[in-house]
């Protein structure tokens, strides 16, 4: 299509040559697309084939192809040997619920820090960026230490309990990951973009603080609201460190950390395929749907403050 | 009207009723911080200070007696091991190697991407994929493909007509942690090159004009121009894949462990597999300190060298 010559190519001579000079861009575009997207291909399709077809098509471009034996038997022996259905809800839980407070926990500081007056914010915001050159991984450890001696109340019945150690439970996989830096550092950047003005027509209308939060600033901050969920909801499906640390209980696990039960004993690479498929599929279709919001979630990273 | 009402306000708090009106601002304030910074301080700021006491313990994950004081003891046995030193090189080489490779892909994919010609959305999102999947799936994925007869050496042996045969990747000491590097960037470009993308929009289509006007080439558009254009965005990509490289965990632990011969082990696999697997919190604290000031040491200097030159 690109190389066939106009039908009329004596008022338009360029247009040919141009598409012609920008055939090796687009061609090189084009193979660099193929290398992008071949394992995650290669996975997709593996996933639906056993193993004896996996390896004799390795060879050839049937790799990538849907051909030959196909069938979901590796996604049913996925459920038989892990409880797959388990791990995607207490990921889905995990991710909603931090996604959620963290919006709501990070964009009040944010208002407080942004559009109210009171002394020391301006210190607080310093403090709290300045946090953002710590990568998680230098306190992991003391703080698997840590939240093993921490209380909490548990209800046992009709009677609330005062319990030690946070390792095995859902909110030890929730809490640490809600109050974030760089969640308070982009709804502070999205918040004084929007005109002082606002907040002062409704106070002189009487509104409160509280009114002005949630009836004014945060319906305007709609992509604030949307580069932060994805912001967060990314790590937080992708975790694997901090649960692999602080969850022994299989009923607790998330996904990920769910994939080294198909390394113990009889090792099949279709199920591992399927299982990898069926943990992805999920974050791409939603990449794919809303794939210019992501994209400028991770571009909004890069803003300076 | 606001005046009858400011009056009858004063009439009703004769002590200054404006004091009274922002100590209700201040509160609110507080009320509204609180929970952030609550969280903020239970979760990040007493474990980076317990990184620090910890490391001069004996404290370990699951302990009947209480830890105590050892002063530099762990730090003692730290520099005496030689798997410790192993880690510090690799962690070394692939930042070494990772930064400028990604930062320069990065930037020549979204320079490729950024045209006026359609399929730009396409190719960006496409060229995305890696990044949006995990870091855990992509490194089995890539485990089967390094295998001895997988197909990267199959297309190897392809594209040489059977002159190459590829080695068994990640099985083999001198390629593993190459392995590793590859597979690497081949995750990570994507998301840089949606920063340098930002940051080429940034710069005025009206100076590549005027600067085509003038006569300039693509290159010299690009020396002149993108170039010192691209500035701000490049200490950013520069400071996040210099960090992001040497937190290598993910990758380490799934695909070989640390092996074969501590060919790849890294700081953060050694912290993690001393802290979690042996329990040893103290040491792994120990081990954790060490690549805190290292990280910061690395990003002060690049600070440094990239500050604004006047």
């Amino acid at each position: 299509m690109a190389t066939t010559p106009s039908p009329h190519p004596a008022p338009a001579p360029s247009r040919p040559r141009r598409t012609l000079r920008r055939l090796p861009g687009h061609l090189l575009r084009s193979v660099l697309a193929l290398a992008f997207a071949f394992p995650i291909v290669f996975m997709l399709i593996s996933s639906f084939k056993p193993d004896q077809q996996i390896f004799a098509d390795l060879g050839s471009i049937r790799a990538f192809l849907p051909v030959g034996d196909l069938s979901l038997n590796n996604y049913t022996a996925v459920f038989d040997r892990v409880p797959a259905a388990r791990f995607l809800i207490n990921s889905i839980v995990i991710s909603a619920v931090t996604v959620v407070l963290g919006i709501v926990v990070n964009s009040l500081a944010a208002f407080a820090l942004s559009r109210m007056r009171w002394p020391g914010r301006k210190a607080l915001l310093m403090l709290i960026i300045a946090t953002l050159i710590v990568p998680f991984e230098t306190f992991a450890l003391p703080l698997v230490w840590w939240v093993n001696k921490l209380p909490w109340l548990e209800l046992h019945g009709f009677q609330l309990a005062l319990t030690e150690g946070w390792l095995d439970t859902y909110r030890v996989q929730i809490l640490p990951f809600v109050a974030n830096a760089f969640s308070i550092f982009l709804f502070h950047q999205y918040f004084q973009s929007i005109p002082k003005e606002l907040d002062e027509a409704a106070r002189i209308d009487g509104a409160s603080w509280f009114g002005i939060y949630r009836r004014i600033i945060m319906p305007l901050s709609g992509p604030a609201v949307a580069t932060v969920a994805i912001l967060t909801f990314l790590p937080m499906w992708n975790s694997y460190l901090w649960p692999l640390m602080v969850v022994q209980d299989e009923n607790l696990r998330p996904v990920m950390v769910g994939i080294q039960y198909f390394f113990q004993l009889n090792v099949s690479w279709g199920q591992i395929m399927a299982y990898s498929s069926l943990i992805t599929v999920p974050v791409l279709a939603l990449f794919l749907a809303f794939q210019r919001s992501f994209i400028n979630s991770i571009a909004s990273s890069g803003v300076k403050g | 009207m606001t005046t009858t009402h400011l009056q009858r306000a004063r009439t009703r708090h004769p002590r200054n009723p404006q004091a009274a009106v922002r100590r209700r601002e201040r509160l609110t304030a507080a009320g509204m911080v609180s929970p952030a910074v609550l969280l903020l301080l239970v979760f990040f700021v007493i474990p980076v200070v317990l990184a620090f006491a910890l490391a001069f313990t004996n404290a370990r994950l699951i302990s009947p007696t209480p830890a105590h004081f050892v002063g530099l003891q762990n730090f003692k046995l730290l520099f005496q091991d030689p798997v410790f030193f192993r880690s510090l090189l690799n962690t070394f080489i692939f930042a070494a190697v990772v930064v400028p490779l990604q930062a320069g892909l990065a930037l020549a994919l979204a320079l490729l991407v950024n045209t006026k010609v359609g399929g730009t959305n396409f190719f960006r999102t496409v060229y995305f994929i890696p990044v949006v999947t995990s870091m855990v799936v992509v490194s089995i994925v890539w485990t089967f493909l390094y295998q001895k007869t997988g197909l990267i050496n199959h297309l190897i042996n392809t594209l040489t007509f059977g002159h190459v045969h590829g080695p068994d990747w990640l099985n083999d000491p001198s390629t593993a942690l190459p392995a590793i590097i590859f597979m690497s960037v081949w995750q990570g470009v994507g998301f840089h090159m949606v920063i340098w993308l930002s940051g080429l929009q940034t710069i005025p289509a009206d100076l590549h004009e005027a600067a085509a006007i003038d006569g300039a080439d693509r290159w010299a558009q690009f020396r002149y121009v993108t170039w010192p254009g691209l500035r701000a965005t490049r200490t950013f990509v520069l400071i996040t894949i210099t960090i992001d490289a040497l937190r290598l965990f993910t990758q380490v632990n799934v695909m070989t462990q640390g092996g074969p011969l501590d060919s790849t082990t890294t700081v953060v696999y050694q912290a993690v597999h001393a802290g979690y697997q042996q329990q040893q919190t103290a040491y792994a604290s120990a081990i954790s300190l060490v690549f805190f000031v290292i990280v910061l040491a690395v990003s002060l200097i690049q600070r440094f060298l990239t500050r604004e030159k006047d």
